[in-house]
């Protein structure tokens, strides 16, 4: 067996015992009953929930804004990140923002864009933008910054027009750069979203596990948090996948 | 970067751009009347007035001290994990994918959990802090123990240093930029933690202010303890990369 199956069932074994002793841990009555479900239950109030369809619009909307949110901030992320690739001066002065952007907790302009934008799916896409959109900037800033200049100069020699240096030389390179901050962005979107809906809305999947919570429903809340959890881990998991599809396929070229 | 431009100009810019955002934010007070967000002038005044008040530094105070304790936990429990998971490797290739795993799920979702085990208050904002925190400590101080050089051990062994020195003169100093890097995330990320603690069902803290700021419709109220945290945050994060950057 070599080392990386030996690593994988590893931890898939670990996982699988966590999970097992919270189960036996809460059925014995060490862990309160109340305030954990044991992860049977928990499965079991999931899939009761999706059954019966009190989730659906939720869903619609949770997804359908982080969707929005992500394809925003990949589009803008990706031309601010272009733009100031060729514009050093602007570039000196935005960097010092870029670095220190992810140390101001980006929740607290939440209840300004409420008060802003009204409670809805305005503020909540706002709320993603501006999690994801640096990410990509900043990721579009390294990719383009590790075009080799030799390459360029071959475009040049070979009188490529600016959007097939773009195609055959630029994105090629940049492209992993590109990807990472793509996944990342997948993920502060969603975060971000999740976490407006659950501190202040009135839809969408975050509102129903804080609306649980406060109803003292705790089987509705860990069946619809457990959906949430095992919904982003499969998203970022996607991405991962795919990524490491692409770098496998760099390598064989 | 290759061709930044000369300091001079480079001051000029950014006090340019600190005048842009200042119009930017003016306009859209003037242009909303106020309602949302308060003019800079205004937000100033009323931060300055607030600083004076007794009622704010209980909520300052709470603020702080949950967020030393949470960075102060994730540092030192965070140091301690990557130790262990940098040093035995195979555990380290076990955890990590579960940890970065870890750091991209909304952790929001759990607050209830916390809320439920640790119940409301100073321990339930803590924990959610360090649960922010924790994460990236441990997987830079990982990083940074797996990618020492070979070369560096071997040397120190060739040179006979005892364990103390081998530690101090080598390990340490091999993987500071890494693990400094790995604090700044985890003080940034457990403050955050601390702060939506404080925005949920809390009944102090900065973030608690701010939720009862737009509760009661009180806008210069939430756009100053905004200005403030986001001053704080910059502040502490600049000062950080200037003097913790030791490569």
């Amino acid at each position: 067996m070599s080392r990386g199956r030996a690593v994988l069932l590893v931890r898939l074994a670990l996982l699988a015992g966590l999970v097992a002793l919270l189960e036996a841990l809460c059925r014995l009555g060490v862990i309160d009953p109340l305030a954990i479900l044991p992860p049977s239950e928990m499965a079991a109030a999931m899939i009761a929930r999706l059954a019966s369809g009190d989730l659906d619009e939720g869903m619609v909307q949770t997804f359908s804004t982080i969707a929005i949110a992500f394809a925003l901030a990949v589009a803008l992320g990706t031309l601010a990140g272009a733009v100031l690739q060729r514009r050093p001066r602007l570039r000196a002065v935005i960097d010092p923002l870029l670095a220190s952007y992810y140390s101001v907790p980006t929740f607290i302009f939440y209840p300004l864009l409420v008060a802003l934008f009204a409670l809805g799916k305005t503020p909540l896409v706002i709320l993603g933008m501006m999690s994801a959109t640096p990410a990509v900037i900043i990721s579009t800033l390294a990719g383009l910054d590790g075009v080799p200049p030799v390459l360029l100069k071959l475009a040049r020699a070979q009188r490529l027009g600016p959007v097939r240096t773009l195609w055959w030389i630029v994105l090629p390179q940049a492209m992993p750069r590109l990807f990472g901050g793509f996944r990342l962005a997948l993920s502060y979107a969603l975060i971000g979203v999740i976490a407006g809906e659950f501190l202040l809305s009135g839809t969408g999947l975050g509102y129903a596990i804080s609306f649980a919570y406060q109803s003292f429903d705790n089987r509705a809340m860990y069946g619809a948090m457990l959906f949430v959890l095992l919904a982003a881990v499969a998203a970022n998991g996607l991405l991962s996948l795919w990524e490491a599809r692409l770098a496998r396929r760099r390598m064989r070229t | 970067m290759q061709n930044a431009p000369p300091r001079r100009t480079g001051r000029f810019d950014g006090l340019a751009l600190l005048l842009l955002g200042l119009a930017v934010w003016q306009a859209i007070a003037s242009w909303t009347g106020g309602i949302a967000v308060a003019p800079p002038w205004t937000t100033g005044a009323y931060l300055f007035d607030l600083l004076g008040q007794a009622r704010f530094w209980g909520h300052a105070g709470a603020t702080l001290s949950a967020f030393l304790l949470a960075f102060a936990l994730s540092a030192v429990l965070g140091l301690l994990l990557g130790l262990v998971l940098g040093v035995w490797r195979f555990a380290g290739e076990v955890w990590e994918p579960v940890l970065a795993g870890f750091y991209t799920i909304p952790k929001v979702t759990l607050y209830p959990v916390v809320l439920l085990v640790a119940g409301l208050g100073m321990q339930a904002k803590v924990a959610f802090g360090v649960m922010h925190g924790l994460v990236p400590v441990t997987l830079l101080t990982l990083a940074a123990i797996r990618n020492l050089s070979p070369t560096l051990l071997r040397t120190a062994r060739v040179l006979r240093l005892p364990p103390w020195q081998t530690i101090a003169w080598v390990l340490v100093p091999a993987c500071l930029p890494d693990i400094t890097a790995g604090l700044r995330i985890g003080f940034s990320l457990s403050l955050l933690g601390v702060l939506i603690g404080e925005m949920f069902s809390s009944q102090r803290g900065l973030g608690f202010l701010l939720v009862s700021g737009m509760a009661q419709h009180n806008v210069p109220l939430t756009t100053a303890v905004v200005l403030l945290i986001v001053v704080l945050a910059i502040t502490a994060n600049t000062l950080m990369l200037r003097y913790l950057r030791v490569r």
